[in-house]
């Protein structure tokens, strides 16, 4: 058996299939998509007998770096505040994986093409593979560096934390709605092929040049499978594509999957690559940099607009504008400053930006200190706590911005914040693609189309909402993010470990009250929204409140 | 000897710096708490299994506070406990309410007993990997070594032919419910323990398909007029087989995902998948000439009866013993055996005939049969369920 060649063992395994005679199997989900019967390859070949010793191997490696780390003491060496970062990307990515496992059976009876099917089964045991692999460095992690806190409530932080929440969409939009828009063009064509990349490429060199060598062990190692499962998307895509009724559903889902993935990705990986590094050299590339390499030149130029020559319109403008928000609106910087000004509602520590730090991102991003720099040198000085409050409620110049209720990363490119009443609410959005998303995109009927299948937007989206009209002290405790001795904050604005440097419960009390915007626009009449809104397009950079009307 | 020095420039490469950020370093709130604090474990210590595997997947009853955020065209998001008719305690409270100062509280830990169930052969990817990787191992070298001492030369003709379409049938069933049914559930329980279990099953499964697959490929090679593909025709058309197929294809096609799992492997495979394996291919094969096929079977088995078996029979005994629903869950498995019991009894009735194919005879096929429900039943004690009067079919 081993002496046979991987076409002829591949091609053997295709005789494994049946078409049902009895009884059809069960249908679950559903998808407004067609497609027609089709003998598309399976272009990788994987069969198990191989396929399990190859991932073996890649086992022993991984977990022979991780004693190695041990033993080789890694920890005297890791910068805390890069791994303070992994407390919120470690407890975010488990999910994402392991709905990338539950989403395959979508695509079993929505797909008719049983070759392909055998490599999504691969698929769905790559990604338990990945989920537990992740659990597992956390728990290394948390056992061997010098503040497990954060890390050892890590599951329950995530899904009660805002942040949490926003990755989550990076795993929820995997497994519901349309089963072909969830599945595949979310999940493999957009999110696995294009941003995975930054994921767990870029981000695991910059962990390397942090003095932490196994977030690379661990991510190449998972990165290599998802050669494979890009591979699965493109077969599938390749399938869709052959029926022009298709074509106004993929145009649709590779706009609400593109933009959703940069909103959510770029904001988080952005922020770990710029702000919780300190290698500074002027010659590593930034994320922007980064990002022009992997993203725009990989996916877009190589990747998505050949797609044109099938009839295809792929959303040129929105991957111009996300580079147009990266570069020229600051996203990235943006959210690591709203990041940083709701230090006390997280669960890991944000260190303070430092000379250093502010020529390097002078250098990478001319113009950076006129617009962030006062604000860094504020939430330096208001780190630890010495008679003032936190930096959310101290007087920076900086205005608390409103959620964005598509992607749930807050309005923070403030002229860009579009409203609308939807199901009686009214909503801000951080951009008018997040508006198409939630009024135009997932909705019954789509251009006019009857679109049944589609998903829908639930749950409490606003955060804030949750704790409006609440004492901070009482919101940090509610979610548990709170040390062992039951008042000292798991998060904190500087690395210092020095009890009396921390923060504390006793400090929040004094707080006002938390305010939900959602709750506070809603109160408002009509003229005083309308007036809200336009001193809110006129606010920023780095949340600047809106200058005052010359006369 | 001279040397001309090249130029040199040093190459940007980042730093290492002294940290000191290890365990111990420095004493503070928290700096010896380095255990996962959001779930209780089943023993007093949590496995490392527990670690990689408790609540990935959250639940809105517990800690999710936001609850989900995307749902399928019925408003209907993550994975809904009414996927299945059968009940653990706490299923019937609502998901918490959330309003403007509702707070983000859940219900404690666990929230309700689906969370209880733990997967007894802790699978995870370590596990899987490893367990998976020498089986395929073992097995190559099994065929190999056979291949080189021109065993297959010892079968005699009729076995051959056993083999190519009996044999080989089989792994159809394995690929079907590997995919179809297994996969397809990994996206159906209201748990990460339920669903890693239910996935690495399907694996085995498919795996299993596979090795019988790539076995009958070299036979192809080995035996002149071995008839590679003789165990398609024998699915689709010999009528030995069509009751098994018609039972393969009625459990992918139950749209409850714990009566799936339950008809397949509390009822399915000790009455057909058992009756095939052991008590036929692996009672056959010795007298027949052949030692290799029973190590590929034997491996099956294996799958089946310790690990398979071994996750289902407490995932069932949970809810059987569940304290605000068992008796409720209890009748609903008896109606579900009512149901499965007839249609596996006929499917393994069906393949009587194989029985009297090889030259040198298994033994009868009623005595197999017998031990098949003896095995069934003993499960079904483990499970306090009653073996319906179907069994006696």
């Amino acid at each position: 058996m081993s002496r046979q060649s991987v076409a002829k063992a591949h091609q053997k395994i295709q005789e494994l299939s049946w078409d049902p005679v009895y009884h059809e199997p069960v249908s679950h989900y559903g998808t407004d998509y067609t497609f027609r019967k089709a003998k598309k390859k399976d272009p990788l070949k994987q069969v198990l007998r191989s396929y399990f010793p190859m991932q073996e191997e890649k086992d022993h490696r991984v977990y022979g770096a991780e004693d190695g780390a041990i033993r080789g003491n890694m920890f005297r060496q890791v910068q805390e505040r890069w791994l303070e970062w992994q407390k919120l990307f470690l407890s975010i990515i488990p999910l994402p994986e392991i709905s990338a496992a539950r989403a395959m059976p979508l695509l079993f009876r929505t797909v008719p093409n049983p070759e392909l099917h055998n490599g999504q089964a691969i698929q769905m045991i790559d990604e338990v593979r990945h989920s537990t692999i992740q659990q597992n460095l956390k728990r290394l992690y948390m056992n061997n560096y010098i503040d497990p806190a954060g890390f050892n409530s890590s599951l329950r932080n995530f899904q009660n934390d805002y942040c949490g929440t926003i990755g989550r969409q990076f795993a929820e939009g995997f497994i519901t709605g349309d089963a072909i828009t969830a599945a595949s063009i979310y999940l493999t064509i957009v999110a696995e092929t294009a941003f995975t990349n930054t994921l767990f490429v870029a981000m695991p060199a910059e962990a390397a040049a942090n003095g932490d060598y196994l977030l690379p062990t661990v991510f190449h190692s998972v990165q290599s499978d998802e050669s494979r499962h890009i591979s699965n998307g493109y077969a599938t895509l390749l399938m869709a594509l052959s029926d022009e009724s298709n074509h106004q559903l993929l145009e649709r889902d590779l706009r609400y999957a593109w933009w959703n993935n940069h909103r959510v990705v770029d904001a988080a990986i952005g922020t770990f690559i710029e702000y919780g590094t300190k290698d500074r050299r002027k010659d590593r590339e930034s994320y922007a940099e980064m990002w022009r390499r992997w993203i725009y030149d990989d996916y877009y130029r190589s990747y998505l607009v050949p797609l044109e020559k099938y009839g295809l319109t792929i959303p040129h403008d929105l991957i111009e504008e996300s580079w147009n928000q990266i570069w020229n609106k600051g996203y990235v910087h943006e959210v690591a400053q709203f990041f940083a000004t709701g230090w006390l509602a997280n669960y890991w520590r944000i260190d303070a930006m430092t000379d250093e730090d502010f020529e390097w991102f002078e250098f990478k991003y001319p113009g950076w200190y006129d617009r962030y720099g006062k604000w860094w040198e504020n939430y330096n000085r208001l780190a630890t706590p010495n008679g003032h409050h936190p930096i959310v409620a101290e007087n920076v110049d900086y205005v608390y911005p409103h959620r964005c209720w598509t992607c749930m990363v807050p309005c923070l490119v403030r002229e860009d914040m579009v409203m609308a009443e939807v199901d009686g609410q009214w909503r801000t959005y951080c951009h008018e693609a997040c508006r198409w998303t939630d009024v135009e995109a997932f909705r019954p009927t789509y251009q006019g189309r009857n679109t049944p299948n589609m998903g829908q937007l639930i749950g409490a989206r606003e955060w804030e909402t949750l704790y409006h009209g609440w004492n901070w002290a009482d919101v940090v405790k509610d979610m548990g993010f709170v040390r062992d001795d039951g008042k000292t904050m798991v998060a904190q604005p500087h690395l210092d470990l020095n009890p009396k440097k921390m923060w504390t419960l006793d400090h929040l009390r004094r707080m006002g009250p938390v305010q939900s915007p959602n709750v506070l626009l809603n109160q408002m009449t009509d003229t005083e929204r309308a007036a809200f809104q336009a001193d809110y397009n006129r606010q920023g950079p780095a949340g600047r409140p809106a200058p005052a009307k010359s006369a | 000897m001279t040397t001309t020095a090249e130029p040199t420039t040093e190459r940007s490469v980042p730093k290492p710096v002294f940290t000191d950020a290890e365990a111990g370093a420095k004493v503070f709130p928290d700096s010896e708490a380095r255990r996962y604090n959001y779930f209780k474990p089943a023993k007093r210590k949590q496995s490392h299994y527990e670690d990689v595997t408790v609540e990935v997947q959250p639940d809105p009853r517990h800690y999710l506070s936001q609850g989900w955020l995307y749902g399928f065209a019925d408003g209907k998001g993550g994975y809904p406990l009414e996927w299945t008719a059968l009940r653990a305690w706490g299923s019937d409270r609502p998901v918490p309410e959330r309003f403007a100062g509702s707070g983000g509280q859940g219900y404690e830990w666990p929230a309700h007993g689906w969370h209880e169930f733990r997967d007894p052969n802790e699978e995870w990817e370590l596990t899987l990997y490893r367990y998976n990787s020498n089986v395929v191992r073992q097995l190559n070298q099994n065929i190999e070594a056979a291949r080189q001492a021109k065993a297959f030369d010892q079968w005699n003709r009729n076995w051959v032919q056993f083999v190519a379409q009996h044999v080989g049938a089989w792994m159809h069933v394995d690929h079907g419910l590997g995919l179809y049914l297994f996969a397809n559930a990994n996206r159906r329980a209201p748990t990460n323990m339920h669903n890693n279990a239910i996935s690495v099953n399907s694996m085995h499964r498919i795996r299993a398909a596979q090795d019988l697959a790539l076995y009958n490929l070299t036979l192809s090679e080995e035996i002149e007029g071995f008839d590679g593909s003789a165990h398609i025709e024998t699915w689709n058309s010999d009528p030995a087989w069509q009751g098994v197929r018609e039972a393969a294809e009625q459990l992918t096609a139950t749209w409850d995902w714990c009566e799936a799992i339950f008809a397949a492997n509390i009822v399915f495979e000790p009455l057909v998948g058992e009756l095939f394996r052991s008590n036929l291919v692996q009672q056959a094969a010795p007298s027949n000439g052949d030692f290799i096929t029973p190590t590929l079977i034997g491996a099956e088995e294996y799958d089946f009866a310790e690990r398979d078996l071994r996750y289902t029979k407490p995932m069932f005994q949970l809810l059987v013993n569940d304290k605000q629903f068992g008796a409720e869950n209890k009748k609903l498995l008896q109606q579900w055996l009512e149901t499965w019991v007839p249609r596996c009894i006929h499917a393994a009735r069906t393949l009587q005939p194989l029985w009297s194919q090889p030259d040198a005879k298994p033994p009868r096929f009623e005595d197999g049969l017998d031990r098949a429900k003896s095995r069934f039943s003993a499960i079904l004690s483990e499970l306090e369920l009653t073996a319906p009067k179907e069994l006696g079919q």
